[in-house]
């Protein structure tokens, strides 16, 4: 009895004990962390996604956000994207790519100290449009790019 | 696990940071097949990434398996200066997590 509690206290400060928590099965990272949406993630209609991520699935196109990739990409694997927005007080972006199995690729939460620049690489199965989606003031604005993949990067 | 992520952050214009960082990691989709084996490679990818300005959240990414190998991450803040610190940590989809951090110059 004390011997398992003194390893069970050991392994708890030695890797922290949500990790232990996750691994013993008794909390999904979902429920520790500022949850992470898993429901968002898994849809597989844009429109459902951003419902789960901003309560809320309607966008407007808006030119104060621009999405920069490439026109073409050889590898679908890794496809560099950059989102400039001079949107005020933009809360997220969001990176969506419709033609994936799941569109949502990645949300950036913005803090207020964060500019409207985000630059990541994101997998797209083949050609399709990459959309942004800005949230600020309560409302989605969106831009889009079209990027032509010559090898998809999914997988399956 | 320090060497899981590189971190690179400078001071630009008006007291803005630029933050360029490389997070190690498979991001596997779950939908790759083991070529030799035939078997589905599991699930393994970081779920939430978080960026913080001398112990301030600035930015939290929440990434799916949509998210390249070896994640690349850019980002600017403001009210920043040479010599804060920046730390980056993430938590994947199996509980692993790492953190590292960098000297603003």
């Amino acid at each position: 009895m004390t011997n398992s509690r003194r390893t069970f206290l050991k392994a708890s400060m030695a890797t922290g004990s949500i990790a232990v928590a996750i691994g013993a099965g008794l909390l999904t990272p979902g429920s520790v962390l500022a949850a992470w949406p898993k429901n968002a993630f898994d849809a597989k209609k844009m429109d459902e996604a951003l419902k789960v991520l901003n309560g809320m699935s309607n966008t407007e196109d808006s030119n104060k956000i621009t999405v920069e990739a490439p026109d073409i990409a050889e590898n679908g694997a890794v496809v560099s994207v950059t989102v400039k927005t001079s949107i005020p007080n933009a809360e997220n972006i969001t990176l969506l790519v419709p033609e994936n199995a799941s569109p949502l690729a990645a949300s950036y939460i913005l803090s207020k100290q964060a500019d409207g620049f985000i630059t990541g690489r994101i997998k797209m199965r083949k050609t399709s449009d990459v959309i942004a989606v800005v949230k600020a003031g309560g409302k989605l604005m969106s831009a889009k790019k079209p990027v032509k993949v010559t090898l998809g990067g999914c997988g399956g | 696990m320090a060497n899981n992520i590189k971190i690179r952050a400078w001071m630009g214009d008006g007291g803005r940071a630029t933050v360029k960082a490389i997070l190690f990691h498979p991001m596997e989709t779950g939908l790759r097949k083991d070529k030799a084996t035939g078997k589905v490679i599991e699930a393994h990818y970081i779920t939430e990434v978080k960026c913080e300005h001398n112990g301030k959240n600035v930015l939290t990414c929440l990434w799916g398996p949509g998210v390249s190998k070896n994640p690349f991450l850019s980002f600017r803040f403001k009210d920043a200066k040479a010599g804060d610190t920046l730390k980056i940590s993430w938590v994947d989809n199996k509980g692993g997590t790492a953190s590292n951090s960098a000297k603003i110059s």
